[in-house]
């Protein structure tokens, strides 16, 4: 397919979730609507990966460099963030690692104990 | 004219393309590790907009035309889940377990750092959400009182902490697995983490996607009952 037509489909799958999203009675962001929609759509079957697939990997492969922009934006809220700058920097800088290694050990622990088991079967 | 190039979306468009290039070419130059491009290009920007006194809205002008397009770049990374489905599949309680520990820790870590360090209310409200994804990160901070761009900051710092440390993260750790460490990149710093964790591997670059979306939608409706 034409890498517009592809961009055709992403966009408007975006479109049709910020309409989802404006109905849901919680704050959902559409992003992941999208994101469900899409993955729902290739594994039924009705979206081959041919469809989007150029369009996607360009994306993809360039996905830092549309954080950008937020990036530039946290100099807006420096004034806020620096009244409490140790803080918001310990709590940041201590509780990412720790997420990390929480869900690191639980899902390596669940893989080794399941092939662990296999041996025993 | 000053007037006219800084009305002008490409004013933004054009600094943030730039900055971008100068970022990886200074990565590529030194391999330092800290040198991460989207750190380089974002400090090449605030630079020049405050040596130029430029203020930040003319920049967003161009700015927000980039920011829109994380949504479908947040979609498209269904197709990276897809390409991997059959490790997902044989991978799919310790994928839901994993993200489920990964979404409480995050939420329970933050809660109570806050109140260790006396952290004021509005500012514990916005630091809550830091390990998901932007978009659903300000709506769970703005649903318990917090400032939408304060948390916006803490997601792209925590991001940041990811992107960089995240190798670092998995020796410190011996996290050898790569569904595991996919996971633990996505669960800890979101989309941002993810395209380091793509770089490292196609497993690892899959599993942060998949966290991305299932620590998403966990954190926020872990957030509806605090």
């Amino acid at each position: 397919m034409h890498i517009i037509a592809q961009a055709a489909v992403i966009f408007g799958l975006c479109l049709i979730s910020e309409g989802i999203a404006a109905l849901l009675p919680v704050a959902f962001p559409a992003s992941v609507i999208a994101l469900l929609l899409l993955g729902l759509l290739l594994f039924s079957g009705l979206l081959k990966p041919k469809h989007i697939e150029t369009f996607s990997t360009f994306l993809v492969a360039n996905m830092a460099f549309f954080f950008l922009p937020s990036c530039v934006e946290v100099m807006e809220h420096a004034p806020a963030i620096l009244r409490q700058l140790v803080p918001f920097l310990l709590v940041v800088a201590i509780t990412t690692p720790v997420v990390y290694f929480v869900t690191g050990v639980t899902v390596q622990l669940m893989i080794r104990g399941r092939k662990g088991g296999h041996r025993h079967d | 004219m000053t007037d006219a190039i800084l009305s002008s979306p490409f004013f933004g468009l054009t600094l943030s393309a730039a900055a971008w290039w100068a970022g990886c070419w200074i990565q590529k130059k030194t391999g330092f590790l800290l040198c991460n491009p989207l750190l380089i290009a974002a400090a090449l920007i605030i630079g020049v907009l405050s040596l130029l006194r430029v203020p930040y809205q003319a920049y967003a002008l161009g700015g927000d035309f980039i920011k829109m397009m994380l949504g479908p770049v947040t979609a498209v990374l269904a197709l990276n889940i897809y390409n991997q489905r059959a490790i997902l599949r044989e991978n799919f309680l310790p994928v839901l377990a994993g993200c489920l520990a990964g979404s409480l820790t995050s939420v329970g870590s933050v809660l109570l750092l806050c109140r260790l360090f006396h952290v004021e209310e509005t500012l514990a409200a916005s630091l809550l959400p830091k390990s998901v994804t932007t978009a659903i990160a300000i709506g769970v901070a703005e649903s318990r009182g917090g400032i939408g761009g304060i948390a916006a900051a803490a997601v792209i710092i925590t991001g940041l902490i990811g992107a960089v440390m995240a190798p670092l993260f998995a020796k410190l750790f011996r996290i050898t697995d790569p569904v595991a460490e996919g996971l633990s990149i996505g669960a800890c710093s979101h989309a941002l983490g993810t395209t380091r964790a793509m770089e490292i591997g196609r497993v690892q670059g899959a599993m942060s996607s998949i966290a991305i979306c299932v620590c998403g939608i966990m954190t926020s409706i872990l957030a509806l009952f605090l």
